[in-house]
């Protein structure tokens, strides 16, 4: 595997014939039985910009977290101008020799900038802080960096590129001359990007070598040299920016998932009014003149990136979220914005979604979980009857093959995949006439995912609208047209027969002129 | 660790390049801070309203004796606002302050004073011993608030709530219930002298919150404090010592209560059961209408100050323009829901805890 490879002559600033930034050799980790990074190597050369890709869960932020002394890789080593790495308790040594942006901010919002920048080594005048010479020496770091803004001011009122911008000026202050960059442009819009960029280059020239995380292919492009591709936790290829095109790299991301393509897609559209009708929905900052409708029996996926605004989408459908204008029609209903009760009782049944947080009461049985939006059904006058209850929670369970000693296990105790099924369960409980799944099989054993893409054919079959909103492609199969989200605008409508590339290729932003 | 020269500090190392060219363009500087500054003394005005006010409704509010008064009442609990004030930014919250106030003298008394008369323990200790005691009791009861919270991670809301519970029996336990008196010379000294026309208790007040203003607001370990109250996982981030900060400063806490409590016991000459009893809600009330985030990393000692002055010249005005003392209860509460309705207001941050 291309391990050791050198650029000496990569990039605008040539690094003088110097030992690689970092060096990652024969890295394996493993979080219990999953491995996230197996006997992998990386390395960035001195002076060049090295981009590293990958699917979701193919070990890029696993790489960061080992190269940024976070964790103890189980196997390997890291080498830092051919020099071992500190010990992981020696944190002020690594933060000396590599930076890092992570895709969390860590910048704290209640303080002004420039304390922010001098965290911890804030200026002294023997015991006491001289706020004075700590500003000014501040103001003069984000003047160096044109970072306009005042650092007296508070670091909640700058914008993200300014924010992020600090970020990456108080990285590189404690001295190190590598950067890991941790998806940097994902709150960043078009004119954003453009801006870090710029500036990027000119960190580079200064000498300063990166690590580039990023799921946006056309990203690469513009500022790498170098690109690594990671799947499924293993080395995949190492490449020059300048002699792949991007057809390669998708199908180095994707690898051989094309052959599983060729399952059937089948259509059991049926006439009539379509049951979800959504035109020109937007909201502020999130996604914008969104317009598209899912007919009876029909199901259409969404999907993109993180930051591709179609979580906010799925959530206003479902009345978690308000949309700030255009309408949003169920079975010709225009739900009230921003009651989940009233798109419940207008037909819409979903999965939220992260079941730990909104699709779940863990407290509580399996059967209480199962009936939570239907209690009304469920006796009279407010109480509710724990006979017809269980009854239709065994129904549900049988339904779903849900693995549970019975009706009375707590929710907590299940299984990952059948604690989904239980919220798959739930959202099924008052007969939809529109299904919206967000990340349906998230955390999900295959077993189970057979089990839940079953339910969507069943459910179809029975003439339901279903809505997918997911970034797996796995979840996207049983669906007849993807629409494909990028930066909130709905960007590809992909018809049947659609290819896995097309869908990485357009969530990528790849074939877009008019950035 | 010594801060690197600006010019240094995005490149150290061998070449020099050139970072990248600096128009400077600075927007409205100098106002943004005159506005973080007004925030601070934001209560100011409010107190001099009320002065005013107490002026108009009393020719006895603004003789010496009264203002004196004032301050002296509010010194010993003024204390336990400084030790909540501190804890708030950390994020964190006590609730056992109020009963540390109470149990810190009591036991210290307890082991000094004779059987009878004073409802000693009988071991008489030197008199001398009986504040160190106090305050070594204070210590101890911040060392297990920290061991609970910080080392076994339990709930810091539930953990004060069964220290404030556990406390107060302990002191009741040790004492059967009964008030000791006859304190010994050192315990009353705090609580009775006067040094240059104020009593003692008020300048270790002002003292102590001096220090703390200078230590939060100047000092390394202090801002650690606002950074951990502002993003934990930050300040982890950038090498604060987060468990070490949090277990410090709950100790330091539990001792500030501990001093409170002396100054109490000095001041009447007895430590009843009831000391302290109560206090807590008045603290955080204080510590909140001075500015202080119940979610954490925000607000100044200073302000905080500030929040626990007005409420005691409110209820001193109160009380001065012949408002029955069963009335002072109701407005206390309206004043703080008022202030917090205006800190919502003014912040524009929903409150959630």
């Amino acid at each position: 595997m291309a391990s050791s490879q050198r650029h000496e002559a990569a990039g605008p600033a040539p690094a003088n014939g110097s030992r690689p930034a970092v060096e990652a050799v024969d890295i394996t980790k493993r979080y219990g039985p999953t491995t996230a990074l197996n006997n992998v190597s990386l390395t960035v050369a001195d002076g060049d910009a090295h981009a590293l890709v990958g699917r979701n869960g193919a070990g890029k932020s696993t790489l960061v977290s080992i190269i940024t002394g976070l964790q103890e890789a189980d196997a390997g080593d890291v080498l830092f101008r051919g020099l071992p790495a500190p010990s992981i308790a020696n944190r002020d040594a690594w933060r000396r020799l590599v930076a890092c942006v992570y895709q969390k901010s860590t910048i704290i919002r209640s303080l002004s900038v420039a304390e922010n920048l001098f965290l911890n080594r804030q200026h002294t005048a023997g015991p006491v802080i001289s706020w004075r010479a700590m500003r000014k020496q501040a103001q003069e770091m984000v003047d160096e960096w044109d970072i306009a803004v005042d650092v007296q001011r508070n670091a909640d009122e700058l914008t993200v590129e300014q924010r992020e911008m600090v970020e990456i000026a108080r990285a590189l202050s404690f001295g190190a001359r590598f950067i890991v960059l941790d998806e940097p442009t994902a709150q960043l819009d078009g004119r954003g990007v453009t801006r870090l960029f710029d500036r990027l280059r000119a960190v580079q020239a200064t000498g300063v070598s990166f690590l580039y995380i990023s799921h946006h292919i056309e990203e690469i492009f513009q500022i790498c040299q170098t690109v690594t591709v990671f799947r499924d936790a293993r080395h995949i290829m190492t490449s020059r920016v300048a002699d792949i095109s991007t057809t390669d790299l998708v199908n180095a991301m994707t690898g051989d998932t094309e052959i599983l393509n060729a399952t059937e897609h089948r259509t059991v559209k049926r006439a009539g009014a379509p049951v979800l009708e959504v035109d020109a929905l937007s909201q502020a900052g999130r996604f914008r003149d969104v317009s598209f409708d899912v007919g009876p029996g029909e199901v259409v996926a969404i999907t993109g990136s993180g930051s591709s605004g179609r979580i906010a989408l799925a959530e206003t459908i479902v009345g978690l979220r308000k949309a700030t204008s255009g309408t949003l029609k169920v079975n010709g209903v225009t739900p009230r914005a921003g009651s989940v009760a009233s798109a419940l009782s207008a037909g819409i049944g979903f999965v939220p979604r992260d079941r730990h947080q909104e699709g779940l009461v863990e407290g509580l049985s399996v059967a209480e979980n199962l009936t939570m939006t239907v209690t009304r059904h469920l006796g009279r006058a407010g109480f509710i009857d724990p006979r017809q209850r269980d009854a239709r929670a065994k129904r549900a369970i049988h339904d779903l093959s849900i693995v549970a000693s019975g009706p009375e296990q707590l929710a907590g105790s299940l299984s990952g995949g059948n604690q989904q099924k239980v919220v798959m369960g739930r959202a099924l409980a008052n007969d939809p006439k529109l299904l919206v799944l967000m990340h349906p099989t998230a955390g999900v054993d295959v077993r189970s995912k057979a089990t839940l893409i079953e339910v969507i054919d069943k459910v179809r079959d029975a003439g339901t609208a279903v809505l997918i909103v997911s970034d797996e492609l796995e979840d996207l199969r049983p669906a007849d047209r993807v629409l494909v989200m990028l930066h909130g605008e709905v960007v590809t409508e992909l018809a049947r027969g659609w290819q896995d590339s097309d869908v990485v290729a357009a969530t990528e932003g790849i074939g877009r002129e008019d950035d | 660790m010594k801060m690197t020269e600006p010019t240094d500090v995005t490149v150290v190392g061998t070449t020099a390049p050139q970072p990248p060219p600096a128009p400077v363009t600075r927007s409205a500087a100098g106002s943004r801070l005159r506005i973080a500054r007004l925030r601070d003394v934001a209560l100011i005005p409010a107190i001099v309203l009320i002065g005013a006010i107490g002026t108009y409704v009393s020719p006895v509010f603004l003789t010496k004796r009264n203002l004196i008064e004032v301050l002296q009442q509010q010194s010993e609990i003024s204390l336990v606002v400084l030790a909540e004030a501190m804890i708030l930014i950390l994020g964190r919250l006590d609730l056992s302050l109020e009963s540390t106030v109470g149990l810190a003298p009591a036991i210290a008394a307890w082991l000094v004073l004779p059987k009878s008369p004073g409802h000693g323990q009988g071991i008489e200790i030197a008199g001398g011993w009986a504040v160190p005691i106090a305050l070594g009791v204070g210590v101890i009861i911040g060392i297990v608030n920290g061991l609970l919270i910080v080392r076994f991670q339990l709930n810091g809301f539930i953990v004060t709530l069964g220290m404030l519970i556990t406390l107060r029996g302990l002191q009741s336990g040790i004492s059967k219930g009964q008030t000791f008196f006859g304190l010994p010379k050192s315990m009353l000294y705090l609580g009775t002298t006067i040094w240059w026309g104020l009593p003692v208790s008020v300048w270790v007040s002002l003292f102590l919150f001096a220090i703390g203003i200078v230590a939060l607001g100047y000092t390394r370990h202090g801002r650690s404090l606002y950074a951990i109250g502002g993003n934990i996982a930050a300040a982890r981030a950038a090498g604060i010592r987060v468990e070490r900060v949090i277990w410090v400063v709950l100790t330091i806490g539990s001792t500030l209560a501990a001093l409170a409590g002396i100054l109490l016991a000095g001041r009447l000459g007895s430590v009843a059961q009831s000391s302290g009893n109560g206090w807590i809600f008045t603290v955080f009330a204080g510590a909140v209408i001075g500015g202080i985030s119940m979610n954490g990393g925000k607000g100044t000692i200073f302000g905080a100050f500030t929040g626990i002055l007005l409420l005691f010249i409110v209820q001193n005005v109160l009380t001065l323009g012949g408002v029955h003392a069963e009335w002072i209860n109701f407005l206390n509460g309206a004043i703080i829901l008022g202030a917090l309705v205006i800190s919502r207001i003014s912040s524009g941050q929903a409150q959630t805890i």
